[in-house]
């Protein structure tokens, strides 16, 4: 065991670099740079409620700021589990001919997926603000949230990085999956329109519960329950432990299909 | 005073797929393993290798191409697993495998020294101090904003050359990197290997010029399809490798 955490210590700065390398690269030549990260996530939540506050009436308060917090989670998701998916074969040239702990370039995609998630978190904030959304004592809690739903992308992370290097269909099809899961999440939608038997297909929905818990303390002020908080790290530790098992297993075989 | 080992191949096989057929999706890997087609030719690149170096040994390794040298180099670095055998590495490596293969070319030279360094294991702040040295020796000072995109190959090779021999590595492997850059390049590069050599650096040494492996190495592994020929001093194998070819 110390001697995993102290290959661990030794690449540290290695994990800083390749997080600062992912943001540089990604934000290079744009005039705005690293604002975009807020923008971004402005925008949309823009377009999107303007779209559907006109097209469906929903029973929402604050409709934009609803859209949003659920936009920050599911962006988050969607972006971390994306990245990792690419991680392994992207880094394949220097895989090839340096020894590097693999799960490094799996971490560092998360790790630069929550800095982004920190701006648009920030963006949330600016619009609490700008809209005079009373901010309660219930937001300090939201690390709680957050923390599992960064740890659970990071042990899907790692397993559809693991599968991906065997099947590149993989890639193709969790672009499908993604965007199945957006609507079986209540990114958009109350969970009140919901039927019973699609309401409880989407309450499966490991991201569903750590949306509303997310929600439940930023916009709704009260704190989320005991259950909830249980299932959610039960979920977060499933995935995490498959995610490490799958990933260990397999990775001295990456070398030979990249 | 007793030999200290530095990198002990314990008889190394090491066994490659020949993706004849290669299953790039599901589909096709049902179908053939349905149809019990799973089958790959295989090839040892490797054939149960064995040989010691010891502190302050500088180790050629030589054969023609295909012979199994970068393979070895490779599961010395810990880039590949051996399939069976052992090898353990007391000390830390710093690979020279192949110049620019942690470069991202899309970063400037500067953020490329930091990148690299972290590879190697360095922080930022040890990077720091090897900054100036690595400018100095690379001779890109004018250059060190510039993306390493818009570099030559010969421009590359100095700055990876100047990275990954920064600071004093146990163990340093040199893959036919002296090929690249000029004369005078070549020459400062050899110098400065030397200076580590005094400083105790082991060195793992890949070359065809045999020239050069005599002039550098006093032990040499000679690797022929794969199995170890001969292991030993220097002169004499080089001699004898001159002979056969």
């Amino acid at each position: 065991m110390s001697k995993y955490i102290q290959n661990f210590l030794k690449f540290n700065p290695l994990l800083m670099e390749l997080v600062a390398r992912d943001i540089k690269i990604k934000y290079r030549r744009s005039v705005l740079g690293v604002l975009w990260t807020l923008l971004n996530p402005l925008c949309m939540m823009i377009i999107l409620s303007v779209v559907f506050s006109n097209l469906f009436k929903f029973d929402i308060e604050n409709f934009p700021l609803y859209i949003l917090s659920g936009q920050v989670v599911f962006n988050f998701f969607s972006d971390a589990t994306n990245g990792a998916l690419s991680s392994i074969i992207g880094s394949a040239a220097l895989i090839k001919k340096v020894y590097v702990p693999k799960y490094l370039f799996v971490l560092s995609r998360v790790f630069s997926s929550f800095i982004n998630l920190m701006a648009s978190f920030t963006a949330l904030l600016i619009v609490m603000v700008a809209t005079r959304t009373e901010l309660h004592w219930t937001s300090f809690l939201v690390p709680v949230p957050l923390l599992l739903l960064v740890l659970f992308s990071l042990g899907i992370g790692l397993i559809l990085a693991a599968i991906t290097v065997k099947f590149r269909d993989v890639m193709h099809l969790y672009s499908v999956f993604i965007t199945a899961l957006l609507y079986l999440t209540p990114v958009i939608y109350p969970m009140s329109i919901l039927p019973t038997w699609l309401y409880k297909i989407v309450m499966l929905n490991p991201i569903t519960n750590i949306m509303i818990m997310f929600r439940s303390v930023m916009l709704n002020n009260t704190v989320f329950s005991i259950s909830s908080l249980v299932v959610a790290i039960i979920e977060t530790a499933a995935a995490l432990v498959i995610g490490l098992y799958v990933f260990y297993k397999n990775q001295d075989k990456f070398i030979l299909n990249i | 005073m007793e030999k200290q080992t530095v990198v002990k191949v314990d008889h190394v096989s090491m066994k490659f797929n020949l993706s004849s057929e290669k299953f790039d999706s599901f589909k096709e890997y049902f179908i053939k393993s349905l149809k019990k087609q799973v089958s790959f030719d295989e090839f040892w690149a490797l054939k149960d290798v064995s040989f010691e170096v010891f502190k302050g040994d500088s180790l050629g390794l030589i054969g023609l191409n295909g012979s199994g040298k970068s393979t070895m180099l490779k599961t010395i670095a810990g880039v590949l697993k051996p399939t069976k055998g052992s090898v353990e590495v007391y000390g830390n490596v710093a690979p020279l495998i192949e110049l620019g293969a942690g470069f991202d070319f899309d970063l400037t030279a500067r953020e490329n020294v930091y990148l690299n360094g972290a590879l190697l294991g360095y922080s930022r702040k040890i990077m720091d101090q090897y900054y100036q040295d690595i400018v100095d020796f690379s001779e890109l000072s004018d250059f060190m904003d510039v993306p390493v995109k818009n570099f030559s190959s010969g421009m590359v090779s100095r700055l990876a050359f100047a990275i990954a021999t920064i600071g004093i590595p146990d163990i340093l492997i040199v893959d036919e990197v002296l090929s690249v850059g000029d004369f005078r390049f070549q020459q400062k590069c050899e110098k400065r290997i030397r200076t580590m050599m005094e400083s105790g650096t082991t060195i793992l040494f890949v070359s065809h010029s045999i020239e050069q492996v005599k002039s550098i190495c006093n032990k040499i592994v000679w690797l022929e399809k794969g199995q170890l020929r001969k292991f030993g001093d220097a002169e004499v194998i080089c001699e004898e490798y001159s002979k056969c070819y």
